[in-house]
């Protein structure tokens, strides 16, 4: 005891560290755990199954005692558990939009399913375009000599209604 | 003897008064777990993506077809083991051995350059050898985006620690010096655990 309580002196510090060693050696053995579950060929769900329980028991491991989680304040775990609710929000939130598309798009790659949409609506991004540049003007009067060459810029998009917003606007101004 | 040992428990009991959160000494500390959480949602995000994407996609390729296990599995050890050196470093310092530190900190910063040869030389196997690259497919896309993510950080990280120990170099054993090294393991620790998940989920699942 009086060893500790010298030890603490120079370093000032208030307690003595886990068992490294041994934290060490847990997570060799549970990496080699991981290869034989790996190499025995389960099936697919089981074999899934026990790698991510032993990767989070492997995570955990580092996270509790080399980063010192386990002695630290309790404060802390609201800085490091506000990550693992946004990630798993994140996950489940991807699901149910990947699985629809996944079914439209039978064997397809999900790439190909996820960018033909988009590409789909691409003609109708110049009129977003034109309807922000007619914003613009509503916003600042000093963007108002910008509206003429917005409305010249898409006349094939939507030639109407963006002359239409330049037009409308000067004398709605004063 | 059971007298001090009640009085032990009993300090770390009181750590939280011992150690407020917002005060200079620990503020360094504070910072580097903001700093972690905010990367592990990057990572995370990364991951889930991934995650998400694998789960619902038919035609995935077997990791195994392309990736080599046994490199990896070394890599994971390397990182394991240089997380060990760094809690030892650690220990150095905070029983005033600069020397044990620094070697200690050395070799972790051996160990981070390894690991970056390692991925170095996994790389330009598939990028010039197998012809993959980014674009390929999705496979080719999230590994190569979560492993040279991580790689980076190990970059960093074998920057950052490498600063600490030149910075070490000449000073004794002191408060700030424990604190350099312990917020600097904490970034090392968590690059580990980055890569205990991405061994898992990219490479063995």
């Amino acid at each position: 005891m009086a060893e500790t309580a010298a030890a603490h002196a120079p370093g000032a510090v208030a307690h003595e560290g886990p068992n490294y060693i041994a934290v060490f050696i847990y997570l060799t053995v549970l990496t080699a755990a991981e290869l034989g579950v790996y190499g025995l060929g389960l099936p697919k769900p089981i074999m899934v199954g026990a790698l991510v329980a032993l990767a989070l028991a492997k995570a955990t491991l580092v996270a509790m005692y080399f980063m010192h989680l386990a002695i630290e304040r309790k404060g802390l775990w609201i800085v490091a558990g506000t990550p693992l609710v946004i990630i798993a929000f994140c996950y489940f939130m991807l699901r149910p939009d990947l699985s629809r598309r996944t079914w439209a798009s039978h064997q397809e790659d999900v790439v190909i399913g996820h960018h033909e949409e988009p590409s789909a609506v691409m003609p109708q991004i110049p009129q977003g375009k034109a309807l922000s540049n007619s914003d613009q003007p509503a916003d600042s009067q000093v963007g108002q000599p910008n509206a003429a060459p917005a409305g010249g810029e898409s006349p094939s998009g939507s030639a109407a209604p963006a002359p239409e917003g330049g037009n409308a606007q000067p004398p709605a101004n004063p | 003897m059971s007298e001090a040992a009640a009085l032990d428990t009993h300090a770390q009991g009181f750590r939280d008064e011992l150690e407020p959160s917002l005060t200079p000494d620990n503020s360094g500390k504070l910072g580097m777990w903001v700093f972690l959480a905010g990367d592990a949602m990057t990572f995370g995000a990364g991951i889930a993506a991934y995650g998400a994407l694998r789960w619902y996609n038919v035609n995935w390729p077997n990791p195994a077809d392309w990736l080599g296990i046994t490199l990896t599995a070394v890599m994971t050890f390397i990182l394991i083991c240089s997380s060990l050196t760094m809690v030892e470093a650690l220990s150095g310092v905070e029983h005033g051995n600069m020397t044990k530190m620094r070697t200690f900190l050395g070799l972790t910063v051996l160990g981070g350059i390894i690991f970056l040869g390692c991925q170095a030389f996994e790389w330009h196997h598939l990028i010039m050898g197998e012809g993959l690259s980014i674009k390929t497919s999705l496979f080719s896309a999230t590994f190569f985006i979560l492993t040279g993510f991580h790689g980076m950080h190990v970059s960093g990280g074998v920057i950052y620690l490498s600063s600490v120990l030149l910075g070490s170099l000449g000073k004794e054993a002191s408060h700030h010096q424990f604190k350099m090294v312990e917020v600097a393991g904490l970034y090392w620790h968590f690059v580990d655990l980055v890569w205990i998940l991405i061994f898992t989920f990219v490479y063995l699942i």
